[in-house]
């Protein structure tokens, strides 16, 4: 950057009436970013229409039209700063909460992941019996895009090429071998033994349909060298709105609720989402099942991040306070010593402790205890205990580093003076040090009391939530916190994956969170310092 | 920039204690003791709590005995066993999970540093409307972590495979940004806070003498406040390093899994049967974090400060 000489009033009235001109070098880069984000916009764009996603379509043709207004018009220097965080910010954490908040209100989950008509060709796909003394279809695996077809040859020698995707379509320049069996086709690759081998499962799986009405039927391998028809059981009839088991005549019709039922209660097991308002909360407060644990569950959160954060904030104050002393020796390797917990990392140190407090070979237990088999983690109350010990571990040094900066801040001619007046070493403390830091440190232990409050890692990694809670066939336990009941209910090997329930629980989550946070900022008044 | 606060503070009288060793030697034990003699004995009861679990991890990373059972004589045998098995097991890729965790770590960390340095550099050189507003919501935002709304983004990136496949579930692009979407809050308010400690009569100088905000922000201001992104970009390392919910989400591949992930799943099941091997891998997952995060201590040590005296 060349420096411009021209005297100081001159280049104040420049810089006044001049936008200051960009270098060749920033406009270069400002149009080749715009260039690539505009690029991924259109292909986006592109592929949203082929899919006929209308609403996502237009959103994103928004955002788009946004962020080139952004930055192709003059001014609005701010916006374009914050604009890339904010874009991540609007989408990954505030979005997905307000998504959180719709998929509440559905019955998403395990059978329940898509729409009615996706939920009826699944139940079709999946409803097929082979065709008894079917004829037998000679195939090839081939491959293409790193997707498995069927190039297969029927009972009458016509070829034809299908994948669980596409139907079978009839192709005509198939390399075929001795026996009129085709074996090659331009563009695809064909697998040889031992691939079929290794993919097994994939080929296995593949459902190659006849035409686009899975009513008529399906090819499907058992060897990877041939292939028979299968015919569904189940017949979707479109006016009635009904499945009709072929065999027993069954019908089984929309019960409003996602799913089709028979008139006996039997229930077809893909499903489809739908919207079922306040079903998951009202599941959450009176379901005997799910009501008894979440109250626990709730209640040891709160207690587990209230002793957290008093207990790190403890030792870590009695350490900063015994460790500011002018001159003590090997102050700094101590230091260096004591913060290396914080240092290790969070998921590490619960599976670490998991180890060190098993009660079979546990080093505690055989170290300390003389091989006293002390149940650390399967007892309820001492599970408790663990967890908040290793929570200690882990958080004191934080506390420790926040404590002794705030202490080395502190204005010492108040010491001094309370000092001279005779004051003792624990009255300067309670009375003058303790509220002098309590000002600079409470945002911070608000903080860390809602960082407690979601402290997945710790309880997830150590107990895993357990000691199960025997009571209930939902998989909590007396160590689960909320965000770790989300995760069991959403994720977890359970029963199966409720992601409605699981949302209904984070918007519980959400308030309680909310509550907390607007009474402590009301009580620490630190939103009034932002100028 | 880097003002290391307790250094001078504290070399001043230790020189002077040093000087008249004799007059020590006076001090009855008692008093000693009194004055810091039970500091020392805090101090060591501390310093062996905070480390006895790390002691045992290494050691037990060392005993190629590799069961629970066999670690607990510290240090009863070294070798290197356990690293070798780490390494050559195709099941449990360790050395891919560990270059995944640090391109996914320095990749989301050096734009979350940059994300929140162009936003902290806008509230603090700039007025404009909505700024108190905005800044307000990213402290409230921030009390709302991405992990509670895991089913939403799990669902999201669902519905993203469908539109752009390697940007939704299994794609560490896609894992990167959703990390971003936490870019902003408790970070821009940290750098805010040590930007306005930089003049601002320094910038207005520089456009002055013809530079562009975009040359006052890339040549001036990040320069003067790299201790403050340091701190925040480490802090952000080693979240990310620990973050696991998110990641076992969304990558579901061993080949693309993190050390979080991939680790946890070495003793999910089963967890005294591998453990001589889980712990070498631990032993090589956190060395790398905690050597920086000693070797930029001094900056989170002040950054912290500056944090809780500032709020």
């Amino acid at each position: 950057m060349p420096t411009i000489t021209s005297s100081p009033t001159e280049s104040r009235k420049r810089s006044q009436t001049l936008r200051p001109s960009d270098s060749v070098a920033g406009l270069l880069a400002k149009i080749i970013l715009l260039g690539l984000v505009d690029a991924f916009a259109v292909y986006v764009l592109i592929v949203l229409f082929m899919q006929e996603k209308w609403a996502v379509l237009v959103l994103a043709a928004v955002v788009t039209l946004v962020i080139n207004w952004i930055y192709l018009r003059r001014g609005g220097l701010p916006a374009k700063y914050l604009a890339p965080g904010i874009f991540f910010l609007l989408i990954f954490q505030v979005f997905v909460m307000l998504f959180s908040g719709y998929v509440a209100f559905t019955n998403y989950g395990d059978g329940h992941n898509s729409t009615k008509e996706d939920a009826i060709s699944s139940i079709q796909l999946a409803a097929q019996q082979r065709v008894p003394d079917s004829p037998a279809y000679r195939v090839t695996i081939v491959e293409q895009g790193g997707e498995f077809h069927f190039l297969t040859t029927d009972p009458d020698g016509d070829i034809s090429i299908g994948s669980t995707e596409e139907p079978l379509e009839g192709v005509s320049d198939a390399v075929t071998d001795g026996t009129g069996k085709a074996t090659e086709l331009e563009d695809y690759r064909t697998l040889q033994f031992d691939e079929v081998l290794a993919n097994q499962a994939e080929i296995l799986a593949l459902t190659v349909p006849f035409s686009e009405d899975p009513d008529d039927g399906t090819l499907r391998t058992s060897d990877g060298s041939t292939a028979y028809v299968f015919s569904p059981t189940l017949v979707y009839d479109e006016a009635a709105d009904t499945f009709t088991d072929a065999e027993t005549g069954t019908v089984y019709s929309d019960s409003g609720e996602g799913t089709f039922v028979s008139a006996d209660g039997q229930q077809l097991n893909t499903g489809w989402k739908i919207d079922v308002g306040f079903a998951n909360f009202t599941k959450a407060f009176s379901n005997e099942d799910i009501r008894g644990p979440l109250l626990q569950v709730t209640l040891w959160t709160f207690t587990f991040a209230l002793i957290s954060v008093l207990s790190t904030f403890a030792l870590g104050l009695f350490l900063a306070n015994a460790f500011n002393h002018p001159n003590l020796r090997g102050k700094k390797i101590y230091r260096i010593l004591m913060i290396l917990p914080y240092a290790f990392p969070a998921f590490l140190a619960g599976l670490v402790w998991s180890g060190l407090l098993n009660p079979e070979f546990g080093y505690v237990n055989n170290t300390f205890f003389g091989g006293a088999n002390i149940p650390w983690l399967t007892d309820p109350l001492l599970a408790k205990f663990s967890v908040l010990l290793v929570n200690l571990w882990l958080g004191f040094p934080y506390m420790f580093l926040v404590c002794t900066g705030a202490l080395q801040s502190l204005p010492e001619d108040v010491n001094e003076a309370a000092r001279l007046d005779g004051a003792s070493p624990w009255k300067l403390f309670t009375s003058i040090k303790l509220p002098l830091l309590l000002v600079s440190v409470a945002p911070l232990l608000i903080a860390s009391f809602a960082f407690n409050f979601n402290n997945f890692n710790v309880i997830y990694m150590l107990t895993d939530g357990g000691p199960r809670f025997s009571d209930t066939t939902v998989n909590v336990g007396a160590t689960d916190i909320l965000i770790t009941m989300v995760y069991e209910v959403a994720f977890g090997s359970g029963v199966g994956r409720d992601y409605g329930l699981a949302s209904a629980l984070s918007i519980i989550i959400f308030f309680i969170v909310a509550v907390i946070s607007v009474i402590s900022f009301r009580q620490t008044k630190s939103l009034e310092e932002i100028n | 920039m880097a003002t290391e606060t307790p250094t001078p503070l504290l070399a001043t009288p230790s020189q002077g204690a040093t000087a008249p060793p004799p007059e020590r030697r006076k001090q009855s034990f008692g008093a000693w003791f009194r004055d810091k003699g039970w500091r020392h004995v805090v101090a060591v009861l501390t310093t062996a709590f905070a480390i006895f679990p790390l002691l045992y991890v290494l050691s037990a990373a060392l005993n190629s005995t590799g069961t629970m059972a066999g670690s607990n004589v510290l240090f009863s045998r070294i070798d290197f066993g356990n690293f070798e098995e780490l390494f050559s097991n195709p099941n449990r890729p360790f050395g891919k999970w560990f270059m995944n965790t640090l391109v996914i770590g320095v990749v989301t960390s050096a734009a979350t540093v940059f994300l929140g340095a162009l936003a902290a550099y806008a509230f603090s050189r700039m007025r404009f409307k909505g700024r108190r507003v905005s800044l307000l919501s990213l402290l409230v935002l921030q009390m709302f972590p991405q992990l509670l709304a895991v089913v939403a983004i799990f669902l999201l990136l669902n519905f993203i495979t469908d539109v752009v496949p390697w940007l939704g579930l299994g794609s560490q692009l896609g894992l990167i940004m959703v990390y971003l979407g936490g870019a902003l809050g408790v970070n821009t308010y940290l750098m805010y806070g040590f930007f306005n400690t930089i003049p601002a009569s320094l910038d207005e100088a520089a456009r002055i003498d013809g530079a562009s905000h975009v040359q006052v922000f890339f040549t001036i201001i990040l320069p003067l406040v790299t201790p403050i992104l340091a701190v925040v970009g480490l802090l952000a390392f080693i979240g990310l390093s620990s973050e696991f919910v998110i990641a076992s989400v969304v990558l579901n591949d061993p080949d693309s899994q993190t050390l979080a992930v991939g680790l946890y799943s070495y003793v999910g099941q089963q967890r005294s049967e591998n453990w001589g091997v889980f712990a070498a891998g631990a032993v090589l997952a956190a060395l790398p974090v905690m050597a920086l995060f000693l070797y930029l201590q001094k900056y989170i040590v002040n950054g912290l400060a500056a944090g809780s005296v500032k709020g």
